[in-house]
């Protein structure tokens, strides 16, 4: 256990995720030829949500995305101490479920919807997430974080299908086109805001605050593929995170978003052929 | 005697004197009393045989053996009598031809009565399913008592029989009992032939032509698992002179699959396995309290008990994995079509069958983590599904809908019944509650086992779980504006059962390590030798912060008093109450907000024959498997 490196998740974690997340703002804009908010317009977008009077659907609603925020910064410090790949996922399953019952509390059309996507998405992203714990698992012999970074050999050598079908599920944790089904950065989407229609002010704030966590989890979880006992790994791994983050972008302006059955219908065939390929063959030759 | 021989018949007379006593207040004192009496000996059998197990009990028999020989007699009469005047006639040839083989073979001195050696015997696994039974299926008859009042109160047409219906449970828990403390082959089967009847009279409680025919459906099923159960145990005897439980561990015969095969079989019927999960689904015509109890404590867990011990047998034998793959098959077809359903019952029935078919593959793997997983997911799934049938029933019985589609808003309607609902949901999937942390042992069972196959339908059948148990929980906790509270309350005896397992739920979460170290972990060194860690310490203990930080929950919702109320946004034409908007016409237009049932794709019409055929064939693989690698 790494409690050091809890710590700085804790404390890091909201800044460098609004950072990204300027970054993006940026490079989607210059994507789309546009010139693109200040990097820290998110920083301002949040202070200002911050700032604003609680208003609220019902009671029970900035509770519940409290309680969302609380068991995300849970889930990143269980990873980032080191801790078990498995519990990590139990614990973000959880943690979403509490921002899908605030979002189904408000008992709004379109938050309705967009939780219901949410979902949806959730159900369709499930197995691949479980594989690549599993993955990890063949590949070191432990669902230990700590463990993993202490092979000897990076997990991506053992899983090429594995990391391909992880970046492929990405799109939908960080809300991008094409699986951007439940909610969207994109003004141009028919839901309003989908899951977040709701949320206004201080609890839209905590809502981003809490997705900054938990993106910065997921690159961590990136990170792992190239986590191994050298010193060139840190450079190769983050290397890796910001390729990805890159990719991710990239498709997000390369792509319509999908209709429900053709992203269900995609990552799960995507999960049970290379996803499933890459653990039977690990299965067969460790 | 012993305190098992007691734990068996102290049932018995209580449900003689419910048969006979008219007057509810009198019987429901019987009622309770035995309950209490029951889950006393449960303990008292418990702490007894605790230091020291397994304990071994031997009942002079002669005349025994000649009454239970005649009570099985009367038993295969009454089902032909029923099944003859139903024109049922498959039912009354199966059964007559399972009477005939048994006692054709305990006539003819093969049943070497004389040489066996224990009657009974206490272990640590008999002990968990004796507590099981006592307490959660107590609670359960705690339950019926208001339960069916109220039943009675709202259906005038159906027969008052609650004598009767209290009577078959009390005979339901003995034979239950006998089930798990059995040794003698024999013996399990007669007390196995007992619970069939009881279902099949639970079932068709109400007389009405569904009941009817659906009992009959569940005798069916579960006489054609008789059959199964009948040919194993003669085979067990004649060719292998194996007679007891407890020694069909002891030979290393390689034939010993053959009988464990079929006994297995037998085990699928009655945990409701594909392609047998028909009974169980049309189980829930009957009141509540009988499906709660088929579905948790009872019936489908004596399935999975005797599959725990006859799997040691099968397991790494290509027939057993046959029968792995019909728990795995089920686990995901029945977690699948659970999403297209919005009848509440359907939903908790597809779920047992699914969580049954998971306890059938981790016992079928019978390496020390699946055993680890099969048996908490017995316990949970015990507390957990008793809990979610009773609210089911609970809130049908105040608001007249057991359809998910009713429960919109519950959380306002009637908070208490949402809360106890949502404490059984959370306790049936999610994290840090007791089925995650079985399932989580299933993953790690499969994956150490290498079971490739396994894992693919585990992870697709999990999304599915989540989906459909999130998508429910949903629909309750929707806080419709305008919406009142209800002025009704659960009855007195309805609430304390729900409570009381709502508390079991937490409680089984917090002390689960405790539950590992003292009963499991002992059961599985015994029989591997050696103890394992299946979830480390540590791990335990971020499962209970997780734990402490969710049971907070009711403290922070009070911390947002105060916040500024507005309305639901409806594109701008939103008419003010949060209920209507306002529509292309200009009109008023009622919102609704419907569940999501996807049953093109996942519906039971499209996928229940399909599954049902793939677990047929994977059946018919195994037989045929078995006798191409023995001739």
């Amino acid at each position: 256990m790494n409690w050091l490196f809890a710590l700085i998740y804790v404390l890091s974690a909201p800044f460098l995720g609004g950072l990204i997340a300027g970054i993006d703002l940026k490079i989607t804009a210059r994507m789309q030829g546009r010139q693109g908010p200040p990097i820290v317009q998110p920083f301002y977008d949040v202070i200002k949500l911050l700032h604003k009077e609680v208003s609220v659907v019902n009671r029970a609603e900035m509770f519940l995305v409290v309680m969302f925020l609380l068991f995300m910064i849970a889930t990143g410090v269980i990873f980032f101490s080191g801790g078990d790949l498995l519990l990590v996922i139990f614990a973000l399953t959880l943690a979403s479920i509490f921002l899908l019952t605030a979002s189904y509390s408000t008992n709004s059309p379109y938050s309705n919807l967009g939780a219901d996507r949410e979902l949806l998405a959730m159900m369709a992203y499930e197995p691949m997430v479980l594989f690549t714990a599993m993955g990890f698992y063949m590949a070191s012999k432990t669902f230990s974080v700590s463990g993993i970074c202490a092979s000897s050999l990076p997990a991506i050598v053992y899983l090429p299908g594995i990391f391909v079908g992880f970046v492929f599920i990405l799109a939908f944790k960080f809300r991008k086109s094409p699986f951007d089904l439940s909610a969207s950065h994109h003004a141009h989407q028919e839901l309003v805001s989908g899951l977040n229609t709701e949320f206004s002010g201080p609890t839209l704030a905590i809502v981003e605050i809490t997705h900054w966590y938990e993106n910065v989890m997921l690159l961590g979880l990136v990170y792992l593929f190239f986590a191994w006992n050298s010193s060139v790994s840190p450079f190769l791994g983050l290397a890796a995170c910001l390729l990805v983050y890159f990719l991710e972008i990239l498709m997000d302006n390369s792509f319509a978003r999908v209709r429900w059955k053709w992203a269900l219908k995609t990552v799960w065939i995507l999960t049970a052929t290379v996803g499933f390929l890459n653990l039977v063959i690990l299965s067969l030759i460790l | 005697m012993s305190l098992v021989v007691y734990l068996i018949l102290v049932p018995l007379p209580a449900a003689l004197l419910m048969l006979l006593i008219k007057n509810n207040t009198l019987r429901n004192i019987v009622v309770v009393a035995t309950v209490a009496a029951v889950g006393t000996l449960a303990v008292l059998l418990t702490a007894g045989s605790f230091q020291q197990e397994p304990q071994y009990y031997l009942v002079s028999s002669a005349e025994v053996n000649i009454l239970l020989f005649a009570i099985e007699i009367l038993l295969t009469l009454y089902v032909i009598g029923v099944s003859v005047r139903g024109r049922k006639y498959l039912i009354a040839a199966l059964s007559l031809v399972q009477a005939a083989a048994l006692s054709w073979y305990e006539l003819s001195g093969h049943h070497l009565t004389e040489s066996l050696s224990h009657h009974f015997f206490v272990d640590r696994l008999s002990m968990i399913m004796v507590l099981i039974v006592a307490f959660v299926g107590g609670l359960i008859a705690v339950y019926a008592m208001s339960y069916m009042k109220h039943f009675h109160e709202h259906h005038k047409d159906v027969q008052d029989r609650r004598g009767m219906f209290f009577s078959v449970i009390f005979v339901f828990f003995s034979a239950m009992f006998g089930i798990v403390l059995s040794n003698d082959l024999v013996w399990i089967f007669l007390f196995w032939e007992i619970t069939t009847v009881c279902s099949y009279l639970l079932i068709g409680y109400t007389k009405t032509k569904e009941a009817k025919r659906n009992a009959f459906t569940a005798l069916l099923y579960n006489t054609i698992g008789g059959v199964f159960f009948a040919a194993g145990i003669i085979f067990f005897g004649m060719l292998l002179h194996v007679t007891e439980l407890n020694d069909i561990l002891k030979s290393d015969n390689g034939l010993l699959v053959i009988p464990a095969l079929l006994i297995s079989v037998a085990a699928l019927t009655k945990s409701a396995q594909l392609p047998f999960s028909k009974w169980l689904l049309g189980a829930m015509v009957a009141p509540t309290p009988t499906s709660a109890l088929l579905h948790s404590s009872t019936m489908v867990k004596a399935g999975v008990y005797i599959m725990l011990r006859v799997a040691p047998l099968l397991s790494g034998n290509m027939a057993g994995y046959f029968i792995v793959l019909v728990g795995g098959v089920t686990f995901l077809a029945a977690s699948v079509m659970a999403i297209s359903q919005n009848d509440a019952k359907k939903v908790l029935a597809y779920s047992t069958i699914a969580n049954l078919g998971l306890i059938i593959s981790c016992a079928g793997i019978g390496t020390y983590e699946s055993l680890w997983a099969a048996v908490f997911l017995i316990i949970f799934h015990a507390v957990s599904k008793s809990l979610m049938f009773l609210t089911v029933g609970s809130v049908e019985g105040l608001m007249g809908s057991r359809d998910i589609e009713d429960m919109h808003g519950l959380i306002i309607k009637l908070p208490q019944m949402a809360i106890l609902m949502t404490v059984g949901i959370a306790g049936m999937f999610l994290a840090p509650f007791g089925m995650l942390i079985s399932k989580w042992a299933a993953m790690k069972a499969f994956l150490d086992s290498k079971n490739m196959i396994m894992l693919l339908l585990l992870v697709f059948g999990s999304a599915a779980t989540l989906f459909y148990w999130t998508k429910w929980l949903g629909k309750i906790v929707a806080i419709r504006h305008l919406s009142e509270r209800l002025d009704k309350k659960a009855p007195k005896c309805e609430m304390t059962a729900m409570v009381s397992l709502a508390i079991i739920t937490v409680a089984a979460c917090l002390l689960f390590p405790v539950v590992s170290q003292y009963m499991v972990e002992p059961l599985l060194t015994r029989m591997f030798g050696a103890a394992q860690t299946v979830i480390s310490e540590g791990n335990q203990h971020i499962m209970l912060l997780l734990l402490g930080m969710i049971l907070l929950l009711p403290v922070g919702l009070s911390l947002t008093r105060g916040s500024r109320l507005t309305t639901a946004y409806m594109g701008g034409i939103n008419s003010g109450d949060n209920r209507h908007f306002t529509g292309a016409g200009g009109d008023m237009k009622r919102m609704y907000l419907a569940n999501w049932y996807m049953e093109r794709y996942f519906g039971e019409k499209k996928l229940f024959t399909a599954a049902s055929l793939l677990a047929t064939a994977l059946l018919v693989f195994a037989l045929i498997y078995l006798i191409g690698s023995t001739i």
